[in-house]
């Protein structure tokens, strides 16, 4: 096969996505395309997105039909060299193997749960070379807010996302709903996993949790990556946090949602569901009520770690949606000595929203 | 990766997890304790299709078999739940019912008026409903209208097998009667359940497809029809919204409502017969309340007002179809 033709294929965004809609090409056979460009929309049942694209070149095929279903991992375009003659492009379509749906087989990694003292923990992993990755959600939010990271970060280092005591498919029955149970589960889960040192990354909530995990821990991080990050400062927009707790059906919870997000169209039918069937789990209200009245009572951030981070001798970075509607972008000047990334576009999701970037910024602190 | 169980599977896995959480919840029916001990079975039958399976092994103490008397265990059931048990009486198949109209109808709904709120009366009724099963005429019915007609009974009747187990472990926590109806074409059907125990109120519908062109208004195995018939009409550039009602009592009137103000046209589909349904009334409703909204006249797809018919042949024909379904929806496009 020429080496000089490069696939373009239907992503795999989380572990549940069999297959996706191609729903548009943002590029014409016979552009330029340069890494980073954004060359097609791709929806799943959960969500929609850009595909940027990871190689560049000139695009010779777009095999992909728009508003057509295909399979992970499918064929939906080929990029190579004016040098490579139709033909073989033809023949690099035709040998192209397709491959199956299988409903029952799952073949991407998986889900596992750890037993902890604290409860049942889930987490996915992939495996590499060199100092782990662990990701941290944020507050309501779980595993799946890494959708467009794991695979990307997974190309440099191992990848380790978890849930959260209280949230996604962790234990429901947390005792103490606050920032220290919550530093206990990701030093647990380390222990478990027999990860003596890795780089944090926390999103909202989760960047307080990995800031005050690396406080506590010195030893055990070897960089901080706070995405905006909770902890930093005072100001929180209460309505969404009250919203987001009280919210029983999707008419209350969709708005709120919207806040997440620079483009609020990201907020899906299934993304709006999905936190529906958490929020309506055992537990879970109990939860949240709690963990908001010690995080986020009376409208403000109760915590402020910045005087604890800037006594820390490991990298730290901070990354802001520009347009962050949840936690002002204000906060990500409150540590000294921090590289600071704002990006314009985003919200408060914005490692969803410009993951490419996002990715990026994380890798470089390996 | 979510786990997904069946329908069936669902109800056993509410009614396990809520007998665990609670000694107060008991379940009576018929051969729901039978053939335990018997050859070859380390555990009771479960009831006529085992939707019960294990749970006698798991709480010897909290099943309780009954006679073939309707009458007599839905009546002690009704009274045990003012009496402080929260029972879930499996009354088989819904065409029983008749049987048993008086300590449903003028006791377990009345209990809580006529005592001035004194008195609860958490009990569940359980019962298969719905045709295409070639079980013939006594044993097909979709009661459904029938119990939401009576006031001081909730009434619900899921699609699949999430809304079931949600739904179950609500009925069971409610504290009023349920009449909780099981298409027993749905026992198989399967999809993403957690395995937490979750409740999913009352009176709340779902949205199963969004669509802006004609509004469905379903319940129970209609639902996939409805979808079917969703698909169906996509390819002819026409979008429908399919509303799942999910509880018939209390019914989600207002999501019904703001779906028909967005696109102006309303097809109900009903398995019930066709007079005095849930179709006539969800019709009637948005007839009064949002008759500026709509740009076509209402369309019913029901079966035809007979019993269900015992050859497969006429069965297949008596219940509606996507094809039917998507009729009546390309109908009111015409309009």
């Amino acid at each position: 096969m020429n080496d000089q033709i490069t696939p373009i294929l239907m992503p795999k965004w989380g572990l549940s996505m069999r297959v996706g809609t191609l729903a548009v090409w943002h590029v014409d056979v016979g552009t330029e395309i340069t890494p980073g460009d954004e060359i097609m929309d791709v929806e799943t049942d959960k969500i929609a997105n850009a595909v940027e694209a990871a190689d560049g070149g000139l695009l010779r095929r777009c095999v992909g039909q728009a508003g057509e279903v295909y399979p992970v991992q499918a064929l939906l375009g080929v990029i190579a060299p004016s040098t490579v003659s139709d033909a073989e492009v033809d023949a690099y379509v035709d040998a192209f193997e397709m491959p199956e749906i299988d409903e029952d087989e799952d073949t991407g990694p998986s889900y596992e749960f750890a037993e902890l003292d604290i409860g049942k923990i889930r987490y996915t992993e992939r495996s590499g070379e060199g100092t782990p990755v662990l990701l941290i959600h944020g507050f309501g939010g779980d595993l799946d807010n890494w959708l467009f990271n794991i695979e990307a970060i997974a190309e440099k280092a191992p990848v380790y996302a978890l849930d959260l005591p209280g949230h996604g498919q962790s234990v429901k029955a947390v005792s103490n709903p606050n920032l220290e149970t919550m530093v206990d589960a990701v030093i647990q889960l380390m222990d478990h996993l027999k990860l003596d040192k890795a780089h944090l990354a926390g999103h909202s909530m989760g960047g307080l949790v990995a800031a005050q995990t690396a406080i506590s821990n010195p030893n055990r991080v070897a960089s901080l990556s706070l995405i905006c990050s909770a902890g930093l400062g005072e100001n929180i927009n209460s309505e969404y946090i009250d919203g987001f707790v009280s919210a029983a059906n999707r008419k209350e919870l969709k708005p709120k949602l919207k806040n997440l997000f620079a483009d609020d169209s990201l907020v899906s039918r299934s993304m709006v569901d999905d936190l529906l069937k958490y929020k309506r789990l055992d537990g879970v209200q109990t939860f949240l009520d709690g963990l908001k009245e010690n995080l986020f009572s009376n409208g403000k951030q109760n915590v402020n770690i910045t005087a604890g981070l800037g006594a820390l001798d490991c990298p730290q970075q901070v990354i802001w949606g520009e347009a962050d509607a949840v936690i002002p972008k204000t906060h990500a000047n409150g540590i000294e000595g921090a590289t600071v990334t704002v990006i314009s576009g985003a919200g408060h999701m914005v490692q969803m929203e410009e993951s490419s970037q996002v990715n990026d910024l994380l890798k470089d602190m390996l | 990766m979510a786990r997904v169980i069946s329908m069936k599977d669902a109800v056993n896995e509410a009614i396990d997890q809520e007998m665990g959480r609670d000694p107060t919840v008991i379940m009576m029916g018929e051969d729901i304790v039978g053939g335990a001990g018997a050859d070859g079975e380390d555990d009771a039958w479960g009831g006529v299709l085992g939707v019960t399976k294990g749970l006698k092994a798991k709480y010897p103490n909290q099943m309780i078999d009954t006679p073939l008397s309707e009458s007599a265990y839905i009546g002690s059931a009704v009274g045990a739940a003012t009496c402080g048990l929260r029972p879930i009486a499996e009354l088989m198949f819904v065409d029983f019912l008749g049987v048993c109209f008086d300590q449903v109808f003028n006791q377990a709904a009345k209990f809580r008026y006529m005592f001035g709120g004194k008195a609860e009366t958490p009990v569940v009724i359980r019962a298969m409903c719905g045709a295409g099963f070639r079980a013939a005429a006594q044993h097909s019915q979709m009661l459904t209208p029938i119990v939401t007609h009576v006031p001081g009974l909730k009434v619900v009747c899921p699609s699949n097998a999430y809304d079931t187990k949600g739904l179950m472990i609500q009925a069971i926590r409610d504290n009023d009667p349920v009449i909780f109806l099981e298409h027993k074409n749905l026992y198989a059907s399967e999809c993403d359940v957690p395995e937490e125990p979750y409740a999913i109120p009352f009176g709340e519908a779902n949205i199963a497809r969004e669509g802006k062109d004609v509004t469905i208004v379903t319940y129970g195995l209609m639902v996939q029809k409805s979808l079917e018939a969703a698909d169906i009409l996509k390819k002819d550039g026409i979008d429908v919204e399919v509303i799942d009602l999910r509880t018939l009592s209390p019914i989600d009137m207002d999501t019904v409502i703001e779906s028909v103000e967005e696109t102006g046209r309303l097809v109900c589909v009903d398995e019930a017969s066709p007079r005095c349904s849930i179709a006539t009334d969800v019709s009637a409703c948005v007839a009064r309340d949002a008759f500026k909204a709509l740009k076509a006249p209402i369309e019913m797809v029901t079966p035809p007002h007979s019993p269900v018919p015992f050859s497969p042949s006429l069965e297949d024909l008596y219940i509606p179809t996507a094809d039917r379904i998507a009729d009546a929806v390309r109908k009111t496009m015409e309009a």
